[in-house]
């Protein structure tokens, strides 16, 4: 019997409306009640000092590449958990990308085992809309959702096919699975691998088009509406899907959406020195697509953040810019960035909304048991210092690899300590 | 005036108004050694450049050698396709293993854009960029520049239109960045899928119909224009381009009588320009070659650390 005291500090549990100076007991890895004090008689309490400190539900990321199986040279289940750690991170979800994609019930199990022996945090497994990510055949969701799978998603690829996408939305209804989709249309974007505008022109380089996004955002509008089933659209770079979402949720369509800090927290014209460190997909986009999409996170058009935590081997990056991978790392810089920018910078909302985008509304989402400091929950508690200003350091990132553009980034707001069923995975040292 | 401190020359977007005019005044001075019988100097003797060209070019490439050649350069050329990138070496790899061949000067040519960037930032050898992708072609930019001066005296406001397919143009990027630092009135002259609003923001302006600027500007520089399967989507077919973009003898009747005719070659006769007016008294296409080859000399010659030169 472990028992665990996290003292002194501030709770924000929104998914409990909860927000006030107070103790937080764990016993076995569960959240109880704070126990009598005679019931504590004989009992040995590991006290955790959380004096000036938030006491939050463990931060969950829904959108994260562990790249097992198939590309361990980029990152493992074990090293992208200990990344998830050091980010203050008690919960992610991985994408089904891997090598073989994660489109049968077997390569699921396997993910799974792997996450059960090597990784220090949850890791919940997505499952492929389509076999291959080919976006042509549906992949058996049945046997995936018995493997385990929390939601469907060919991120990375998006199906072009309407059809396609409209029977796997379908079919996905049966088992309350939400469709998560990387929303781009291959024929608007070509071979784009920069927004197309004014920094794409200077540079000669070939464009993505706000409108690549923006088209199929609209069709999972309105097959969403059609299936009368959820679709999530990930990584939003366009204000213009800011305004279609926000219109169709109006209406009541099951539509939503997502943000990662470095479609706020940069633009384009940081391409000018052609580093490979600003290449993702979607593109980092203009100050006036930042100030849309601010606007959907302040009214709660977009409710959830997210990093797409994309690791690439230095030597798969480090060539010319159109023939380099799309990506970068991003769960040790996540909360920092949204803190610094989000809470400090724009004064888009209040830290407990923050605490809420990053633990119960992805958790409501996928249905995860996570996300509340309830009696009961699961003991994944994230102690945050939002006043800690502090600089990324790559070298010292826990991730196999180093592609960031925020090495050397002075951020304001920082995870302290990662605590996953009662037990500290990691703390600031 | 200040020595030129670069060891490469990457994009004359970089440079500053003091540093292309120390390009063009050291130009001048090496297009003298072009009129000479004994058509060599010293300059370069000793060192080792290699024309990597990754993307192929005869004229280009041509040029650079006889420029290197000219300054008594030891010069080797690699094409891509007899290099070691056909079995999968990256670009970074074969450009060390040239650094320790000890390459003085690398000249790049590459379909990526920024490759010269990309080596420029990581080797000692000197890179000079003959062509990354569409964002730029630097010699050739300065080549027209000198080419308009020889004639003009200067291109501060004088009206000069690039007439084309300006957005897959590295060639039109390198005229616009260094015309437009220069004080030049730059208009862009081409179909709207190839010539998009959006370039205004360049300092230029935009227009759609030759007509419109044939009797106004002073210097009018054709592009060739290109219609192989990536560009079909951008206009229908070459018959209705030179309909409405070609410089036709009727067209080129209605330019001023001392605006100058430019191309950067290759030309296609009968398309973007008129046989005849190729060849037509207006037209400096001939001399831009000839001026290319000093400007190649004068890049050269200072990227590998040759002090000013005074015209």
């Amino acid at each position: 019997m472990k028992t665990l005291c996290l003292t002194n500090g501030r709770i924000i549990d929104p998914a409990n409306n909860r927000d006030e100076a107070a103790d937080l007991w764990i016993r076995d890895g569960v959240i109880i009640e704070p126990p009598a004090k005679d019931a504590l008689k004989g009992v040995k309490v590991e006290m955790i000092e959380a004096k000036g400190l938030i006491v939050a539900p463990g931060l969950i990321d829904m959108h994260v590449h562990f790249r097992e199986p198939g590309q361990a040279h980029k990152e493992t289940i074990g090293s992208g958990s200990r990344a998830a750690a050091a980010g203050g991170f008690t919960t992610v979800v991985c994408m089904p990308n891997t090598n073989p994609s994660a489109d049968s019930a077997g390569t699921i199990a396997l993910i799974r085992e792997k996450a059960k022996a090597t990784s220090i945090v949850n890791i919940f497994a997505t499952g492929a809309i389509t076999k291959g990510l080919k976006g042509e055949e549906l992949a058996p969701y049945g046997a995936m959702v018995k493997a385990g799978i929390v939601a469907l998603t060919d991120d990375g690829h998006c199906i072009q096919n309407h059809e396609v996408m409209r029977r796997a939305v379908e079919y996905a209804r049966m088992f309350g699975l939400t469709v998560l989709d990387h929303c781009q249309d291959y024929s608007l974007v070509g071979n784009g691998v920069m927004h197309e505008g004014e920094w794409s022109l200077r540079l000669g380089l070939p464009g993505w088009p706000r409108t690549g996004e923006e088209m199929i955002v609209a069709r999972n509008i309105l097959l969403a509406e059609l299936c009368d089933s959820p679709i999530h659209c990930q990584h939003i770079s366009s204000g213009g899907s800011v305004g279609l979402i926000r219109e169709a949720k109006a209406r009541g369509v099951k539509i939503s959406g997502e943000v990662c800090p470095h479609h706020i927290a940069l633009t384009d014209d940081r391409l000018q020195g052609f580093d490979t460190n600003y290449k993702m997909n979607p593109p980092l986009r203009t100050e006036r697509d930042i100030e849309k999409i601010l606007g959907g996170l302040a009214d709660g058009t977009l409710d959830i953040l997210c990093s797409d935590h994309a690791p690439h081997a230095s030597y798969e990056k480090e060539v010319e810019l159109d023939q380099a991978p799309f990506g970068i790392t991003g769960l040790e810089t996540e909360f920092g960035l949204f803190c610094d920018i989000l809470l400090h910078k724009k004064k888009v909302f209040t830290l407990s909304r923050l605490i809420e985008m990053l633990t119960i509304r992805p958790a409501k989402l996928l249905s995860l048991d996570r996300g509340t400091l309830s009696v009961g929950a699961p003991g994944d508690v994230t102690l945050l210092n939002p006043d800690l200003e502090w600089t990324f350091d790559k070298e010292k990132s826990a991730s196999l690899s180093k592609n960031t553009p925020f090495h050397g980034t002075e951020m304001k707001g920082r995870a302290v300590r990662t605590i996953v069923g009662g037990e500290t995975v990691w703390q600031l040292s | 005036m200040k020595a030129w401190t670069r060891k490469d020359l990457v994009a004359l977007e970089d440079l500053s108004v003091d540093e292309l005019v120390l390009l063009l005044d050291a130009a001048k001075a090496f297009k003298g050694v072009g009129e000479r019988s004994l058509k060599k100097v010293p300059a370069l003797r000793g060192k080792t450049l290699v024309n990597f060209f990754v993307e192929p070019s005869t004229r280009t490439r041509t040029s650079f050698e006889l420029a290197a050649m000219r300054l008594s350069a030891d010069v080797i050329n690699i094409t891509a396709s007899a290099s070691s990138l056909q079995k999968g070496e990256t670009l970074k790899d074969t450009a060390l293993n040239l650094q320790a061949l000890r390459a003085d000067m690398i000249v790049l040519r590459h379909s990526s854009a920024g490759a010269s960037r990309f080596l420029a930032d990581r080797l000692d050898s000197s890179i000079i960029n003959a062509g990354d992708g569409a964002h730029e072609h630097p010699t050739q930019g300065l080549l027209d520049v000198f080419t308009i001066i020889e004639k003009r005296g200067t291109v501060r406001d004088l009206n000069i239109a690039i007439v084309g397919d300006i957005l897959f143009s590295r060639v039109a990027r390198s005229n616009i960045f260094a015309l437009v630092k220069l004080g030049a009135n730059v208009t862009l002259v081409g179909p709207t899928t190839l010539v998009p609003k959006a370039f205004e923001k360049l300092g230029v302006k935009v227009a759609h119909r030759i007509d419109d600027v044939l009797e106004t500007t002073d210097v009018i520089n054709l592009l060739r224009i290109q219609h192989e399967r990536q560009r079909k989507e951008y206009f229908p077919g070459l018959g209705e381009y030179v309909s409405l973009f070609g410089l036709t003898k009727a067209r080129a009747a209605r330019l001023k009588p001392d605006c100058l005719i430019m191309h950067p070659g290759p030309i296609n006769r009968g398309v973007e320009i008129d046989s005849e007016v190729a060849d037509g008294a207006q037209s400096v296409i001939l001399e831009q070659v000839t001026n290319g080859l000093a400007v190649r000399m004068a890049v050269l010659y200072l990227c590998a650390g040759g002090v000013g030169l005074s015209a």
